[in-house]
């Protein structure tokens, strides 16, 4: 009886993804076999124009999620370090960088790229990271800087961000001797802004209770909204996946067995602990419903113009959950804390992730002040598993959920 | 109706029993490498002590970081709600808990109720623990129960500046060569630790009276550097070691 439950509660899209994803891979793998480029880029880089010019994206960052969720993170970090770089290094810098080197990692390390697409709206950590990839692939390499819109999207900001976004398409022209096809860009940016409503749409549906899947699940079925953003695939899969949510709903089928209580997550997952951590908390009862990370990859939606999607990448990209404002950054975890009707917010303090992690302590008492609500902070990095003490880690996830019980009940 | 509860520390394992909402005793034995034989152990001690059968037990709740190791108790729960719990018990009028154990330290702010309000604990790091101090008395060769009688007798405390215990030690290796006085050096671990448990209480803003529980609270060179540091008294009763098996034993009285 408990195992056809819990065959009921799993999300059929999966496989499908799944499937997806390989075929993505095999093809990148492939990609010179078809006279195909490959560009790496950034996660919250502009990938649109890339796949107007038939380029094929490739995400390190992507990868370094598959080397944490396959525990492969500590001995390529250990590697990187062997090379020389500091173990306060970003985890999926140091992976990235020594998979390129010994070509490890769940698939044999990434297919080589012809040309590097770094934009710093994410983190600063990234621009080193890409020169030292530049410098060891031998490829042009393009940076896109977007400041900080600490507290507004300025015409000063909005004329420099253009400049370069004009620049990135004279860099992709000449890196592919092609003239760039407006045309096509005018489709992607069709599909990859109806993706991102897609994407939202399915977050959305864990304001239902209970909540048809978890932030668990989100963390995994992200991965098509930021590798294949801007293609029909995206776009089909996620109408298919919104359905089977909505189809749970109306089943009544829930994520967590006993749904009770109700919780936000802030910061990248812990990769290499997703079940022990998804177990934890639904041995409480409770679901996270809904997380700051993958709602970043619909976060910026409201700049984004899909009838001249090029026309607002400049804005769309700069105004990002990273690239803004503590304060601002606090204004939409409250949204979020509403809309999902949260009970309480799980903050990872992620040692990897410092832009992530550095405004942790102001919002965690913004929320506290303007809630009540309980907040707690786990200390942790999203690949390297030496920064992650389960005892410790399971203390105060035991405790916070005793206090979230206590109020509850 | 009799209650026990059961604290199984990372050094230490204590129990305590409660009858009536009224203290029946305590008992407390070293952990050693078998959490599971302690708790056990400590327990039947107990019982033996206060003259008392396992049949009597209505009901029993563990704590502390082996407290899935206790399979004889009716339910566990996290140190920081038994200690909330158990100074609430000791004493109504407390708002604020420092508890510093071997493996970790805690700031803990109660409501008025005695419910925990919120928490901080240190994070990945032996620093500001227990276990920070043992590896120092080792260093100098000072019982672990002396080290706050020496630290009294300090003239000029020593300054430590690494925070990270094994950094710390040498740094206090290199003092002893330089023959600093020992009462000093000691004096200087403790204002050093403190520094750390205090970040934890101002970070979640305690509110007074505090009271200072786990088995570094009888360390008075320890309460004096952190009395220092916080800017104000703490109280620390006879059974600040015993308060987190105290509090999960009138939580069992609540089952």
């Amino acid at each position: 009886m408990s195992d056809k439950l819990s065959e009921k509660r799993k999300i059929k899209s999966a496989k499908k993804m799944r499937d997806i994803m390989t075929t993505y891979y095999l093809d990148a793998m492939t990609a010179g076999q078809n006279n195909k480029q490959i560009a790496w880029i950034t996660s919250g880089g502009p990938v649109e124009p890339l796949v107007a010019m038939d380029i094929i994206p490739i995400y390190p960052e992507n990868h370094g999620a598959m080397i944490g969720a396959s525990k492969m993170g500590e001995d390529l970090c250990i590697k990187a370090e062997d090379m020389g770089y500091s173990s306060d290094l970003c985890s999926y810098a140091r992976a990235d960088i020594s998979c390129s080197v010994v070509k490890g990692g769940p698939i044999g390390g990434l297919p080589e790229p012809d040309m590097l697409i770094c934009c710093n709206n994410i983190c600063g950590t990234v621009l080193k990271w890409y020169e030292v990839q530049a410098r060891f692939y031998n490829v042009p390499l393009f940076i896109l800087d977007t400041p900080i819109c600490h507290t507004r999207y300025s015409p000063e900001i909005a004329k420099y961000v253009q400049a370069q976004i004009d620049e990135y398409i004279a860099f992709l022209e000449k890196v592919t001797k092609r003239k760039f096809n407006y045309e096509k860009m005018a489709e992607v940016g069709r599909l990859a802004f109806e993706a991102q409503l897609l994407w939202q749409k399915v977050l959305n549906t864990t304001a239902h209770k209970p909540s048809p899947m978890s932030a668990f699940d989100a963390f995994f079925f992200l991965a098509l909204i930021v590798t294949l953003r801007g293609t029909k695939i995206a776009v089909d899969f996620y109408k298919e996946l919104l359905g089977e949510m909505e189809q749970r709903i109306k089943d009544g089928i829930s994520m967590v067995p006993n749904e009770k209580y109700r919780l936000l997550w802030d910061n990248l997952p812990v990769w290499y602990q997703l079940k022990w951590l998804s177990q934890k908390f639904s041995d409480h009862n409770a679901c996270l419903v809904a997380d700051t990370y993958t709602s970043a990859w619909c976060g910026a939606i409201q700049y984004t113009n899909k009838d001249n999607f090029i026309g607002s990448i400049a804005e769309a990209y700069t105004r990002i959950y990273l690239n803004i404002g503590v304060d601002q950054m606090a204004g939409q975890v409250l949204d979020m804390i509403k809309f999902y009707n949260a009970d309480g917010l799980v903050m990872h303090s992620n040692r990897s992730c410092k832009p992530y992690s550095f405004g942790q302590m102001d919002i965690m008492k913004i929320v506290r002040e303007k809630t009540n609500l309980p907040v707690l902070m786990i200390e942790a990095d999203m690949v390297d598993p030496r920064n992650f003490s389960q005892s410790q880690v399971e203390t105060r996830i035991d405790a916070f959920m005793e206090i979230i019980k206590q109020k509850n009940d | 109706m009799i209650y026990a509860g059961i604290d199984i520390g990372s050094i230490t394992a204590k129990a305590a029993l409660i009858k009536n909402n009224r203290l029946l005793g305590t008992h407390v034995i070293m952990t050693g490498y078998d959490p599971i034989n302690a708790g056990i152990k400590v327990f039947d001690a107990l019982l033996k002590q206060s003259r008392i059968s396992k049949t009597q037990i209505s009901a029993i709740i563990s704590t502390g970081y082996g407290r899935a190791s206790v399979s004889f108790a009716d339910k566990a729960l996290t140190e920081i709600i038994c200690h909330g719990t158990g100074a609430h018990f000791m004493n109504p009028e407390i708002r604020g808990i420092i508890d510093v154990g071997g493996q970790d330290s805690k700031a803990i702010f109660l409501d008025q109720n005695g419910q925990v309000e919120n928490f901080a604990m240190n994070d990945k790091c032996a620093a500001g623990t227990g276990r920070f101090l043992e590896v120092m008395a080792k260093a100098l060769e000072v019982d672990l129960e002396l080290l706050g009688d020496f630290s009294l007798a300090a003239d000029k405390p020593s300054k430590i500046s690494s925070i990270c215990t094994v950094f710390a030690e040498s740094e206090v290796i290199s003092m002893i060569a330089k023959q600093e006085r020992r009462e000093n050096i000691i004096a200087g671990i403790h204002e050093s630790a403190a520094a750390r448990v205090a970040i934890l209480a101002n970070k979640i803003k305690i509110k007074k009276p505090v009271m200072m529980t786990g088995g570094v609270a009888k360390n008075k060179g320890m309460v004096n550097s952190l009395e220092n540091r916080l800017g104000f008294k703490l109280i620390v009763g006879d059974l600040a070691q015993e308060n987190g098996a105290i509090g999960a034993a009138v939580l069992a009285s609540k089952l």
